[in-house]
Order: structure tokens, then sequence, then C-alpha cells
């Protein structure tokens, strides 16, 4: 009996260890990054790479404070590059999550004549890389004056993430029982109460999965952010990007501690949505 | 208090007729039991009262007032699920009184209502718990408490006791019994098992394609089926339904051919009669079936087939002439392969015309 007990625990062993390597695979450019944020010019382009170094924040310091050659500090205003994309992800996912839910309760509950043409449609925009669309959506942008405003791109990427939102939360809404929402009816309710108060309590966990997916691609964003952000509404990827020009080469330390700190707001929400994110993700998203 | 009216009340999903024309009338204080095989509509008839389902012709009424165009939530209708339909993310005691709010109740009166269901029900020690976990009979129990906790027009139970083990639908066909009993509300009950519809209902009608084939009194049915189908759906083991020839018909005789073989009812049973030469189909229960010469009407020579112990009883498949007969006989008898004689006494006796439709005996009075 305790055989038995063994070799199970043994083949849990192997599939952890396995898992860990692939993990491994995974976080190793990650890894690779927040190391280099930490090593000195020199350290970060010695060849073979160093793995055991003396650690320096100076290349953090040099994401937040310019220091001329007289000595003088000033703010890189990188600040400004960070508040703008939490704000512009922000805003624009929580738009496309509101707005997605409500469509995607919609097509599920109150399908329209040719229903599936409409979904269809409506991914199209999915199907194509951004790219393609960045002449018109530019030449749009110019003429409605919406070029290097907030409002123009936290529209832009609403659209974007709408799509993605209607499918997912369609998906988790199929899978309800329509019966408990039939029953919330006969028991007096109207059809927002049936919303709020029975159907989107039980998709709670699609909601976040839904909503770290968006999150993350809106957060990473860089063509648009690019193209379409002023100087004053400028995200940190592109921020980032404009890092690699220097004068003196690219700065691999400063661009590895920029991207470091960017890294952490995404582990925070993923991390602290990971319960739900776990469920909506194996509760089988495009089932049908 | 007021009835429960269907008129004429129809359905069509696209092409298909889920349900035709079906009236009938529920009074205050009874329990209508909808009975028939999946897919004959009697759902889609509940939905329709519910008022989850549009009608496409005819009406429902409570007393005076039509609601054939309301929606749900202002019919004033309580409802238990099937599958129960808790809502998932409320607590026993929530769902409970879930249904209030809309009555807007005070606090006291759902706390005093809340008290006396979870009595009558015994669901005090699960009143915190979320419906995930709970076993299948308590959801049961919770479903049909949200439903009888309210004052509505009607109480309408979908396949109520459908996801019950055996035991547990026994108790609960028993208790759901005594509280229907007191809610003095048209009730409408949807079942595919006969034996619920039979002990739990004041009447059942019996459906089958979107139509009403029979309603009456669970005994009635039981004793008089209008036709065929409702002669073979109603009552386990199934009625014998022989199908044979009407030969010659009197005042004083039948005869009928059933398999080669000539049978002589007396004629002055019947009010009315078939043709000479009509397709008929002569039935009887399996437990009025008994072996031996001593009745009236004799199937000689029956060769058993198959036999199946139900413990108390056996149920004998036997075949006469090509033509199968079932019997219900006391205790573990009867080796496959053997030969009977039964007999079946002419009271027990009913026969369906060619479209099988019952010819009525004089002994059925005015009733039918």
């Amino acid at each position: 009996m305790s055989g038995s007990f063994r070799k199970h625990d043994q083949a849990s062993k192997l599939r952890a260890a396995c898992a860990w390597i692939v993990g491994g695979i995974y976080f190793a450019p990650v890894f690779w990054i927040i190391l280099t944020a930490f090593k000195t010019r020199a350290d970060a382009l010695a060849i073979p790479p160093k793995l055991f170094f003396s650690p320096t924040l100076d290349n953090f310091h040099a994401v937040f404070f310019n220091v001329s050659s007289t000595g003088d500090v000033t703010g890189t205003g990188v600040w400004l590059y960070f508040a703008n994309s939490a704000f512009i992800a922000i805003t624009s996912v929580l738009l496309a999550l509101v707005i997605g839910t409500l469509a995607a309760y919609a097509f599920s509950r109150y399908p329209l004549k040719g229903n599936d043409t409409y979904l269809f449609v409506i991914l199209t925009t999915r199907m194509l890389p951004p790219i393609v669309v960045i002449i018109p959506i530019f030449l749009m942008f110019r003429v409605t004056g919406l070029s290097g405003s907030y409002l123009g791109i936290i529209l832009l990427y609403t659209g974007f993430n709408l799509p993605f939102s209607i499918w997912m939360m369609k998906s988790f809404f199929d899978d309800l029982n329509p019966e408990v929402e039939d029953s919330a009816r006969m028991d007096g309710s109207g059809d927002w109460t049936v919303l709020g108060r029975i159907a989107l309590p039980q998709v709670l966990a699609g909601l976040a999965a839904t909503a770290v997916f968006a999150l993350i691609l809106t957060w990473n964003e860089f063509i648009f952010a690019l193209l379409l952000t002023g100087t004053e509404t400028r995200t940190v990827p592109v921020a980032i990007a404009s890092t690699i020009g220097g004068e003196i080469g690219v700065h691999w330390g400063k661009l590895s501690a920029m991207v470091s700190l960017f890294l952490i707001p995404v582990f925070i929400v993923t991390f602290a949505l990971q319960n739900q994110l776990l469920r909506g993700v194996t509760f089988g998203t495009v089932r049908k | 208090m007021s009835i429960l009216t269907l008129e004429g009340l129809s359905k069509n999903f696209g092409s298909f007729a889920a349900v035709k024309d079906v009236s009938m009338a529920v009074q205050p204080d009874e329990v209508l039991c909808l009975l028939g095989p999946s897919g004959c509509g009697k759902t889609t008839t509940l939905r329709m009262i519910a008022g989850l389902e549009s009608a496409t012709r005819g009406s429902v009424a409570f007393g005076d007032q039509e609601v054939t165009g309301l929606p749900a939530r202002q019919r004033d209708v309580a409802m238990a699920f099937q599958f129960y339909a808790l809502y998932p993310d409320l607590t026993v005691a929530e769902n409970l009184v879930y249904p209030l709010k809309a009555e807007k109740a005070t606090a006291d009166e759902c706390a005093q209502r809340l008290n006396r269901i979870s009595d009558i029900l015994q669901l005090g020690t699960i009143l915190h718990r979320h419906p995930h976990q709970l076993s299948e009979g308590e959801k049961q129990r919770v479903a049909v408490g949200r439903c009888v906790i309210r004052a509505p027009n009607a109480f309408l139970f979908d396949e109520p006791l459908s996801r019950l083990d055996a035991k547990l639908r026994d108790e609960m066909r028993g208790s759901i019994r005594k509280i229907l009993a007191t809610l003095d509300k048209p009730t409408v009950i949807v079942t595919h098992d006969q034996l619920e519809a039979m002990t739990m209902g004041d009447r059942i009608a019996v459906m089958r394609e979107g139509k009403v084939e029979q309603i009456g009194r669970p005994q009635d049915v039981f004793d008089r089926p209008c036709n065929t189908f409702v002669a073979g759906f109603i009552g386990t083991p199934q009625m014998n339904l022989l199908e044979g020839q009407c030969k010659a018909v009197s005042e004083t005789e039948v005869i009928l051919e059933l398999g080669g073989e000539a049978l002589v009812l007396p004629g002055n049973r019947f009010a009315e009669l078939t043709e000479n030469g009509e397709k008929i189909t002569l039935a009887f229960r399996p437990r009025a079936v008994s072996p031996g010469h001593a009745a009236d009407v004799i199937f000689e020579n029956a060769k058993v087939v198959l036999t199946e112990n139900m413990g108390a009883e056996t149920l004998v498949h036997a075949e006469w002439n090509d033509l199968p007969i079932r019997m219900l006989a006391q205790g573990n008898c009867r080796d496959v392969g053997t030969c009977l004689d039964l007999g079946v006494s002419v009271d027990a006796l009913t026969l369906f015309n060619r479209v099988g439709l019952r010819l009525a005996l004089k002994s059925d009075g005015g009733r039918h």
C-alpha cells in the first residue's frame, strides 16, 4: 500500500519538476531583464554574461533623474508616462468591460436575427494586424482633432478591447443556466436587477479574466501609442522605446530598469486576481 | 381566490407547433398535473402560464384578469424549476426571501415567513449556506420553499422531483402534497412520471404532441382512458393493447377476431359500438389477468416468453397467437417456455375503435 503511495509521490514530483522547467524557460527573459536592471554598464555588456555581480541602483536613479555634466539633478518626467499609461489603460479597459458586458449579455440572452453574423463582424477588426489600419486611423484622428488627446487614445483602445470583451463575456453568459434568470424574473425582478443581482455575480471570474487580458494588451500596446499620443499623453512603452536611441548607444541598464518598473503593475494586478483568473480561464472561454 | 384559465393556448416555434389549442381551467384549491412523454409540450405550456414564453395564440387569465400580454415579472406567479434555479451567489435564506422584495414585504414579515417556511421544510440548519454546499434534496426543498413563501396568483412546478433518487422522491412527494393542500391557489405541476401525477394531482391532463388528450381525476383517467395513447401511457405495467377486427356486432354479442381466433363479448355492456369489419383494439390491465379458466374471456395456451420478478409480484410476458399479453401474477412463478391459459373478467375489458377512441360503456353513466 505504501508502495503505491510512494509511486504517486514520485510521479507528482516529476510533474512538479517539469512544471518548474517550463516555467523557468518562460521566466528566463524577464529574469534577465531584471538582473540587467541592477548591473553597471560594464556588467551589462560583459561577455560571457555575468550571473554574479555587485548590484547597483544607478539605473533606477537614471530612470527618474537626469544628471547633467555640471551636476544638476532634474526629473526625467517619467512619472507622467506611468500616470498616462495607468490612466489610459484603466479607463479604456473599464469602458470596454462595461460596454462589452452589456453587449455580451444582450447577444447571449436576446439573440437578434443573424446574431452570429454580428459577432463575426465585430471580430473582423481583430483579424488583421493593427498596423494595417494605422493610416486610416491616423487620418481620422487628424481630421477629428483627436490626435494627441487622452480621449482619442482611450476611445481607440476601448474599441480594440471591445470585440475581445464581448466574445469572452458572451461565452461566460452562455454557460449560465438561464432558468436562474427566469426564476428571478418570476420573482418580480426587472432586467437590470436580473443582470446586476443574479447574472453578473456568477461571471465575476470571467469579468476578472477579461479585465486582466485587456489590461495587459492595453498596457503593452506600442504602435498606436507611438503615432497617436503627444508629448503630454505619451505612454510608457513609447518612452521605453525612446530610451533605446541614446547618443552613446543603447543604455541597456536604464532600459531594463524601466521595463522592470513597467512590469510591476501588471504583476500586482495579475497576482491580486489570480484566483478569479484561474477560474475564469479554466471555466472554458470559447467553448461553443 | 381566482381561477386559472387557459383558452386555446398555442405555441409555434417556427413551423413546429409545440402546443396546440390547450384549454383548461384550474380551480383555486386544485392541483393539476400536466403529464406526458418528453417533448409533448407540457413544459412549454407551463412557461406560457408563467409568462416566460409568449403565446402564439390563445390566452391565460387569472379570474377576470387576462395576463397573456404581461411579462413574467408582472404576472405574480411562483414557479419551482426543474433544475432548481437557486441563485448561486445568495445564501439559502437570501434565496428564500428574494421574491418577497418584489412584494415589498416588511423586514418583520420577511422574517416571519422565512421562519414558517424553514420550519415546514426543515431548512433551519442550512439557512446560512450557499446553494453549491447543498445536497440535491436540500436544493429541491429550497426551490419549493422559495416558491411557496409567496402569495401569488398561481403556483407552478416543473418536474419538481425528477432529480431526486427514488427514496427521497417518495418522501418529498408526500411532503409536497401536504404543502400543496395548504396553498389554496391554482397549482400546475409538470411531470413525466405518472406515479407523481396520480398521487399529487387532483386532476391530471395527459398531453401528447402539444395536445391535451384527456383531463380528469386520476382514477377516472386510469379506469377510463379515452384513447389507446392514454391507455398505454397511464399505469405500470403498461396496459395490454391487442389489435384485432370486429367480426359481428349485435345487441347481445360482439364477436372479435384476435390473432386468428374468435372472441365473444356480451354486447349489452357497450353504449356505443363499432361497425362490422372495422379494426378494433381490446385492452385490459396486466393486473386483471389471472391464470386459469375461471374468467369470462380466456386466452388459451399462451406461451411465457419472459418473466420479470418484482419481489412481491412477477410480471409475466406471454405470447398468444403472436399477440403479446402481460400478466401481473402474485409471487415468483412461471418458467419461461411453459404454456398457460390466461383469463380476464369482462368488466376489466375496454374496446377502442379504429382511430383509437374508447367505446363508451353503459356503466360509464354520464361520465367520460
